[in-house]
């Protein structure tokens, strides 16, 4: 066996040992926290699996499967528990069993029969584990999916179709009274007249000139053909707008994580 | 010393990008670890250093503020934290001014969820923002928390209509008919103001569809910075303002501490992020200019050949 991953693997126990140990002398205890040495395993826990799935960075690793498939255990035991919780006990049970209600200390609402259909359903949605009756299973997701497509269809046709093109309709002249008032107030403030004509003129334009790269009917020439240059360009500006946000969003996350260990583990900064 | 050490990181990282400028124009690939590296040193560096950059509020950061700061004293506002640990770095700096916002202007608030994830950030933001800034503050009477409750966009649907046929008791098991702040709310038509913060599904997208649309509510969604974009659509008719990832939290930040005394003294994470979020942005925007540089260099060579 080779020396390496055993000497490797015994610098990270002893490093952890000696980080709970000095996490606990220094951790703050009162009646309501946890004891200090628990609280010392808990941080220094937590930043070894940060330090595990960061090492993914340099190259795959045991550490970095270590934490992986921690995550991925105790994420699937975390969810079927709130779901038992949440879904049965705290919306079913309540509402079918009185019995059952005082065993699980929840308040009764009262029996409504017809919560007796998605009970059946969730015993048949289970059908999936049996090797000849999983079959049974679809009608339970053909009701997931029929009523989800139901719910959804007229919320979305009304505010993400109808409205969003509703809000496409805007005055290009923002408050205008006269060229002579128009150069008058001139400002470049993001609430004055100036920005605002521009805000729409980008919204008509963008919309307008985006549509017509999308419409493949007529041969991209001429007149036709600047606007739907115009409109890549524009699709172009969005995805980078996309791009800068999720850069930010990622880089929010390092700063979380970088925050934690040198400020909670290594107490470097406040 | 501060300075010192940060004008140091930054040298260091103006020479590495100008090496590495160097190295990618005689023709060699750069391991991508290298970057890793880059952004490590920029990110620590930026923090340990606390580089920050002042503030100013945009209009749709300032629409919202304006918005919590205009209405009446009691007025009903929802704010439902539907986020999970992995977006709290960013979303919970604007959880946490939302709140101080809403109580210093005394409104009533009522919390909730629609992530079983974010039950526990949902407390913490009562635990250690609400309940020792504000010691005053009575449960049932100056706010509520009804806690999490699974179903999702089911969830909207009902209490779109009634909020008593979905949550039959708040966060504690107290029946909301005998909770003060419920005895005039029925539904959440009934709030004057939503703040969905989130950046996943079920989340401010389906407040917007489920609530906000249907019930005529006002809405402000307070977004990872990942969804932002796909959120800019419903302003200003469908939200009457929004903030975006971190910077929107930062600029709500700033604007609460340029308007209130009494925050000086505050946490203030979002102000801190933005330091190492633009030398982040620098560093990588130098990555795509060397990129860029050593891509048309190679084709013009490549030409020449």
């Amino acid at each position: 066996m080779r020396k390496a991953p055993i000497i490797i693997t015994a610098v990270v126990a002893a490093l952890f040992v000696l980080s709970w140990l000095l996490k606990s002398n220094g951790a703050v205890v009162d009646e309501n926290s946890m004891s200090a040495i628990s609280q010392g395993f808990w941080i220094t826990l937590s930043a070894f699996l940060t330090l595990a799935v960061m090492s993914f960075l340099y190259q795959d690793n045991p550490f970095y499967k270590f934490a992986e498939h921690l995550y991925v255990g105790v994420s699937a035991a975390y969810w079927m528990c709130m779901g038992f919780w949440t879904t049965l006990v705290g919306n079913l049970v309540p509402r079918l069993s009185e019995g059952l209600s005082n065993w699980f200390e929840v308040p009764y609402v009262g029996f409504k029969p017809h919560f007796i259909i998605p009970l059946v359903f969730g015993f048949l949605l289970l059908m999936r584990l049996s090797p000849k009756g999983g079959w049974i299973s679809r009608w339970s997701l053909a009701f997931i999916v029929g009523t989800t497509a139901g719910l959804n269809l007229p919320r979305f046709l009304s505010s993400d179709f109808i409205s969003q093109i509703s809000a496409t309709f805007m005055p290009l002249l923002v408050n205008w009274q006269g060229i002579g008032s128009f150069f008058s107030d001139f400002s470049l403030s993001a609430s004055g007249q100036f920005i605002g004509i521009l805000s729409n003129l980008v919204v008509f334009l963008g919309v307008f000139c985006g549509i017509i790269y999308f419409f493949f009917s007529k041969e991209h020439k001429g007149a036709f053909g600047v606007a739907s240059r115009f409109g890549i360009w524009i699709l172009m500006i969005t995805f980078g707008a996309s791009f800068g946000y999720t850069v930010m969003g990622r880089i929010s996350l390092l700063v979380g994580r970088l925050t934690f260990i040198m400020g909670d583990w290594l107490g470097l900064i406040s | 010393m501060t300075n010192i050490g940060l004008y140091f990181s930054i040298g260091i990282i103006v020479i590495g990008l100008l090496a590495i400028l160097r190295y990618s124009l005689k023709g060699k690939d750069i391991d991508r670890r290298i970057i890793f590296l880059f952004m490590f040193i920029t990110v620590a560096s930026s923090l340990l250093f606390k580089m920050e950059f002042p503030e100013k509020p945009t209009l749709i950061v300032k629409k919202v503020f304006n918005k919590i700061e205009n209405l009446p004293e009691g007025s009903r506002i929802l704010i439902s934290f539907d986020f999970d640990p992995a977006m709290k770095p960013e979303v919970m700096p604007m959880a946490n001014a939302f709140v101080r916002h809403c109580m210093v202007k005394k409104h009533k608030l009522y919390i909730m969820t629609l992530w079983a994830t974010g039950q526990a950030l949902m407390l913490e933001s009562i635990e250690e923002v609400l309940k020792p800034e504000f010691p005053d503050a009575v449960y049932g009477e100056d706010y509520t928390s009804l806690g999490f409750k699974a179903g999702g966009v089911g969830v909207l649907n009902v209490i779109i209509t009634d909020f008593r046929k979905m949550y039959a008791t708040d966060e504690h098991g107290t029946p909301l008919d005998e909770i003060p702040l419920f005895a005039e709310v029925t539904s959440a038509k009934d709030m004057d103001l939503i703040l969905p913060i989130g950046g996943g599904a079920p989340g401010p997208k389906e407040w917007i569809l489920f609530v906000g649309d249907p019930g005529k509510v006002p809405i402000a969604p307070g977004l990872a910075a990942v969804v932002a974009p796909l959120i800019y659509p419903y302003y200003p008719k469908q939200a009457i303002g929004l903030l975006g990832g971190v910077k929107g939290a930062a600029e709500y930040e700033s604007e609460l501490l340029r308007n209130y005394d009494q925050f000086k003294d505050m946490d203030t994470p979002a102000l801190s992020m933005m330091g190492p979020q633009t030398m982040a942005h620098i560093v990588i925007i130098a990555f795509i200019i060397i990129g860029n540089i050593t891509y048309f260099r190679k084709r013009r060579m490549n030409d020449n050949a």
